[in-house]
């Protein structure tokens, strides 16, 4: 099973969960830019996790053989924070940088002015840097947070097919499906969707634009979930071939329309290091 | 490499300074690069020259504006990632004169890190700027993280008995731990203790 994890946290994992997910199947991830449980205070924050994501995890990650991309953005929660928000005039310089694959994570947390006003700048950077945009929906009021976002796209002018609208759920997925983006589902251990009902939504709507996430962060999460899934559909009656469709193919359709995939990962070279620093520990 | 689209964001650089700040990061992939990666220090590579070839367009742009070109050049370097930060220091030597002393402090940056290839970047012909105690330094550093010093600019005429002293130093402590000596520290050594006839007359 080849494993293309679609959105994934791994700043906040560890050397055990690269370890145990390459040996799981996965072999490449985007990880999108997020808030980091911990509020930001400074635009300065969000250029040290800027650079970490195009640089040290990208590292960290082809020392298990994964190819590590990114999305870049100024997310919800904290486009509410007028600490946070000059950030949008500095993200031009990342997007336009090799394995930035998307705009994100956009969208909303608690609808307010604020949040509409990045999701909508956001929007308008997309289309100028001709990248796919992942928008998160809302813990909260869910389903009215999911059609302001489909609005807000179609209000931008942008392709539906260059939107991914992420954890959705059996509530929240005809509505996406309809306007034709496509449809993000994070698997968590407890909440969210999990490994049998996400089969039930591929069994009635089919894998078409179908994303499945692990979503794992530095929360109560699971970093082997898309396996799960993977293994779910099978012992559902799905075959290897539609497995291999939704948990590698379509996310590489998605992603791949950023044009900047870096699927080539060299092998594995344990002792090599990034600016100077190696992940061994007393073996050199 | 795209000679003509590199030739086309040249001119666009040099019109408006400021386009510099996506297309720099980009140019790799839209104009040219090196396949692979090149882990050792002094490499060559296409999308280096690529890149030094937008900062002379910028240069050029600014001509006679010394503090936006050091403003322009600085937010490059904090802004980019380890390809972008090494291209913005082989680029100095080609900005000295424009940019005069204004970027030392990038120089000092590079050297604070354990990254070879920034070490070695930081260490062609701008570092003729910095002071004669942070050189000798960088240059004990390149020994001590595998630079090469055939890319340390001016090496055989800045080398002094100060240096001298401070590699002799690093070699007797690597023989006392019973490590080797780097070959390039020996020769430093070896022309202090037996120098060249030839350069004496």
């Amino acid at each position: 099973m080849r494993i293309f994890d679609p959105h994934i946290h791994m700043s906040s994992r560890t050397t055990d969960d690269y370890e145990a997910m390459a040996a799981a199947g996965v072999q490449a991830l985007v990880e999108p830019a997020f808030w980091l449980g911990q509020p930001r205070t400074s635009v300065d924050s969000f250029v040290d996790y800027f650079d970490a994501l195009v640089g040290w995890e990208r590292f960290r990650a082809s020392q298990f053989g994964i190819a590590h991309h990114c999305t870049i953005a100024l997310n919800p929660k904290e486009a509410n924070d007028p600490r946070c928000t000059p950030v949008l005039d500095l993200l031009p310089r990342y997007l336009a940088k090799d394995g930035v694959v998307a705009v994100g994570e956009v969208g909303f947390d608690s609808m307010t002015e604020d949040e509409e006003k990045a999701f909508s700048h956001q929007l308008e950077l997309a289309k100028e840097f001709a990248l796919p945009a992942l928008v998160h929906t809302p813990h909260r009021d869910k389903l009215a947070g999911t059609r302001r976002t489909l609005d807000l796209v179609d209000a931008a002018g942008i392709e539906p097919g260059m939107v991914v609208v992420d954890h959705l759920n059996e509530v929240t997925v005809d509505v996406v499906d309809e306007a034709g983006a496509w449809m993000g589902f994070s698997i968590y251990p407890d909440t969210k969707m999990d490994p049998d009902r996400m089969v039930a939504i591929l069994q009635r709507r089919g894998l078409d634009r179908v994303l499945v996430n692990s979503a794992a962060d530095w929360g109560k999460s699971d970093p082997l979930r898309t396996r799960a899934t993977g293994e779910a559909m099978l012992a559902a009656g799905f075959t290897e071939d539609d497995v291999d469709r939704v948990l590698w193919r379509n996310p590489v359709e998605f992603f791949g329309q950023s044009g900047r995939l870096l699927l080539d990962v060299p092998e594995a070279e344990q002792g090599a290091t990034f600016a100077g620093n190696s992940l061994l520990r007393g073996e050199r | 490499m795209n000679e003509s689209l590199l030739a086309e964001r040249c001119a666009e650089i040099a019109a408006d300074h400021t386009r510099i700040r996506t297309r720099f990061p980009a140019a790799a992939r839209e104009i040219g690069r090196t396949p692979g990666t090149s882990p050792e220090p002094g490499a060559e590579r296409v999308e280096d020259d690529v890149r030094v070839r937008l900062l002379v367009a910028l240069r050029d742009g600014l001509a006679g504006e010394a503090d936006a070109l050091s403003a322009e050049v600085h937010d490059l370097y904090r802004f980019g990632d380890a390809d972008e930060r090494r291209a913005v220091l082989l680029g100095l030597g080609e900005l000295g004169d424009a940019i005069g002393d204004r970027a030392v402090d990038l120089l000092h940056d590079a050297l604070r890190t354990n990254d070879p290839r920034l070490v070695a970047a930081a260490m062609g012909t701008y570092a003729a700027r910095l002071d004669p105690a942070a050189w000798r330094q960088a240059v004990l550093k390149c020994l001590f993280v595998g630079v090469p010093l055939r890319l340390v600019a001016d090496l055989d005429r800045r080398a002094d008995d100060e240096l001298r002293r401070m590699v002799a130093d690093y070699a007797g402590e690597r023989r006392a731990a019973g490590r080797e000596v780097p070959a390039d520290a020996l020769a430093l050594l070896s022309e202090h203790a037996h120098p060249h006839t030839s350069r004496e007359t």
